[in-house]
């Protein structure tokens, strides 16, 4: 019985239905179901699936993202009795992130949240055009393990230095790790400021993020 | 005439992309949405010019919904026509439906060396180099700010970066890199001085502006304020989406051509209504996300077919178009740099883009190669010839020769041929050797293009800005400075 809902919440997850999984994730409480459960043998597979076929080139970006969603979707149903049960995910690690002050430039950054939230990081978009204090304010609220500055002008990437300045003045380094990403940004920029991760893209800032936690 | 400038003039190819009813049926959609949907525009100061102007301004969301009535009747102020100046005025750069001009690409910031190879973060220096190499180069009409000057300060660096290039090209200048109103007024001070004065700026625009939509269907607030000044003292203002489908547009090419529409003209619009008869241009590089790193493209058929419709979309409005073409994602000056970068200049070469964009950078426009650049001239002097088409008359059907030949023999003795043959195209890239020449040294186009870049680098002096002039420059970015 319940086998059958694992495999139409891991289609759900395939087809990147919101709606559906959203449905289904209501229908495992009515029934009972543990919500872990739920979340572990069905929905995760479907995550798991899409990850593969993406990695094979068979799935693209935005299956990926509509993926992610649907996972979210679910995932907001079940958690109040997650909490009720004193059950919770086991996160990969805690992640904020945004565009840094001046800059408005927002689908990179989007994207890098997205495929952290799928890939299991527990994420904390503080959105664009982000003064710099903003950051080291919430990762020290969340206890963040990884901060993300996004830049897509010349002029704005500066903004990424003071970001970890800022981190080191309010005492959160080096626990708090730095990611940097945006079209301007290079390795030798992110050495140079002293960014432990740096990607090209949202897949590999997935990696980076994980490197960084060590897993 | 397009003066020194090796201009793509008169030409006689075209290509039918988008029919007229295409054409109407893109704008109605893109009104429907600037009504309904609405653009955002993050400025104060933009809200208020619209909301005098009739349109309804949500000032919590910034969301601007104008009516389709106020959109043309704004359009029809903007005028079709106008030249950009240039410091040398036989470099001139006619706007007039006739013309396509050549410009480089913006703005990297990375720059592979000509003499070592290697790759470095790019600076005020590598401005002032890739204005000169400009200035060399007869295919290139106007240079776009193509590098960002890393080692200046962020509040100034624009400035250093239009200082660099006047320092050393007497061409056109057209930067994307200026994006608040404070940064603005100092660029339209430097342009003044260069001209000779704000009323000889205004008959001789020496600077153009490109400011970059917020896709999808947003704005800058600073890059519309910036525009805002520069339309009010006469230099050409346009602005670019580039939008991408499947990421900031729908997947389907017409869906992203509306959204990208919409940023553009209601930008526009906002210049003629704050400015009557502004010139303003249309701008455009869209294309595709890239299905497997959300990264952008860089070429691709879909970016090719975005550069031959946008100047459809610019005709319909009755302005200039400034079209991103060239622009390769390609890493190398290579088989797939040459493939995109002769596909985008044809393509929008066939509907007579008044400006392309794009030459001489890699990597999605990050990263400046010098050898990519002279290669870039090549591919646009091919464009360039085939543009001219095929002339039918009676001297080019050459019958006398073709008597005097017969059955047999040959040309090459011809009068005609003597008279005729420098049209043809000559390559300077193109490998045309016997095998057994090549086989020597192996050699070809980027090393040729090399060393053409190192030549030009090493010995090209351009017409020396006046040092009042260049000092006025130097005063105006360190009181910009100061003030910071």
């Amino acid at each position: 019985m319940s086998e059958e809902l694992f495999n139409a919440m891991r289609q759900s997850i395939i087809d990147g239905e919101a709606e559906e999984a959203e449905a289904l994730a209501h229908q495992a409480l009515e029934q009972g179901l543990d919500p872990l459960e739920a979340i572990n043998q069905g929905y995760v597979a479907g995550v798991n699936y899409v990850g593969a076929q993406f990695g094979c080139g068979e799935m693209f970006l935005p299956d990926l993202v509509l993926a992610g969603e649907a996972m979210k979707a679910a995932v907001l149903v079940l958690e109040p009795e997650m909490q009720r049960r004193g059950t919770e995910r086991q996160m990969l690690g805690k992640v904020v992130l945004g565009t840094v002050k001046g800059d408005i430039h927002e689908i990179g950054k989007t994207l890098v949240a997205t495929m952290l939230s799928a890939s299991g990081f527990e994420v904390h978009d503080l959105g664009v055009d982000v003064p710099v204090a903003k950051f080291a304010e919430k990762a020290r609220e969340v206890n963040a393990d990884i901060v993300g500055v996004s830049a897509l002008l010349t002029t704005t990437m500066v903004g990424q230095k003071d970001v970890i300045e800022a981190l080191a003045d309010m005492g959160l380094r080096p626990n708090v790790k730095v990611m940097v990403g945006g079209a301007p940004v290079t390795r030798s920029w992110a050495e140079e400021i002293g960014a432990e991760g740096y990607s090209e893209d949202a897949i590999g800032a997935v990696a980076e993020a994980k490197r960084l936690m060590g897993v | 005439m397009a003066g020194k400038i090796k201009a793509i003039s008169n030409p006689r190819l075209s290509l039918n992309v988008l029919s007229d009813e295409d054409v109407q049926r893109i704008h109605t959609a893109t009104l429907d949405i600037i009504e309904t949907v609405g653009v955002r525009f993050p400025s104060e100061k933009a809200l208020d010019i619209w909301e005098t102007n009739g349109a309804t301004v949500d000032r919590q969301t910034m969301v601007v919904k104008a009516p389709g009535r106020l959109i043309e009747d704004a359009l029809k102020k903007a005028p079709p026509a106008y030249t950009l100046a240039a410091r040398d005025p036989a470099r001139d750069l006619p706007l007039d439906g006739k013309h396509v001009f050549l410009g480089t690409d913006g703005c990297g910031v990375e720059v592979i060396d000509p003499f070592t190879g290697e790759r470095h973060r790019s600076s005020k220096q590598d401005a002032a180099d890739c204005a000169r190499v400009a200035d060399a180069l007869d295919e290139i009409g106007f240079w776009w700010a193509m590098i960002s000057a890393q080692d200046c300060p962020p509040e100034s660096r624009s400035l250093h970066e239009l200082e660099a290039a006047w320092l050393n090209t007497t061409k056109h200048l057209q930067t994307e890199s200026i994006v608040n109103d404070r940064e603005m007024r100092a660029a339209v001070e430097m342009a003044a001085i260069i001209a000779g004065g704000r009323d000889m700026l205004r008959k001789r625009p020496v600077l153009s502006i490109m400011q970059c939509t917020a896709c999808p269907l947003g704005h800058d607030g600073g890059s519309i304020e910036a525009g805002l000044v520069a339309a009010e003292v006469g230099l050409p203002v346009g602005y670019m989406t580039m939008t991408s489908c499947a990421s900031t547009a729908p997947a389907t090419m017409a869906g992203n051509l509306v959204v990208g529409n919409a940023e553009v003209i209601s930008a526009l619009v906002l210049m003629q209504l704050a400015h009557p008869g502004a010139p303003v241009y249309y701008a455009a590089a869209q294309t595709v996300m890239d299905l497997r790193t959300g990264g952008y493209t860089g070429g691709g058929p879909e970016d090719y077919l975005f550069g031959a419709a946008s100047n459809v979309l610019a005709d319909f409005y009755n302005v200039p178009l400034s079209m991103g073409a060239f622009a390769t994602g390609a890493k190398e000056p290579d088989w797939q740099a040459a493939v995109d970068n002769s596909f985008s200049s044809f393509m929008a070469s066939l509907t007579g883009s008044d400006m392309l964009l794009g030459c001489g950078l890699l990597h999605g426009s990050r990263i400046l190669s010098y050898e990519m650049m002279v290669m870039d001239c090549e591919i646009y002097s091919i464009v360039r010839k085939m543009m001219d088409g095929i002339v039918v008359n009676d001297d080019t059907l050459a019958l006398d020769a073709i008597r005097a030949v017969g059955p047999g023999g040959n040309f090459l003795a011809q009068k005609h041929t003597k008279q005729h043959m420098r049209q043809l195209w000559q390559p300077r890239l193109i490998d045309r050797r016997p095998y057994e020449v090549w086989e020597q040294k192996r050699d070809g186009a980027r090393d040729w293009a090399r060393e053409k870049a190192q030549d030009i680098l090493k010995n090209h002096q351009p017409d020396p800005l006046d040092p009042k002039l260049a000092a006025e420059l130097a005063r105006i970015i360190a009181d910009v400075e100061r003030n910071a």
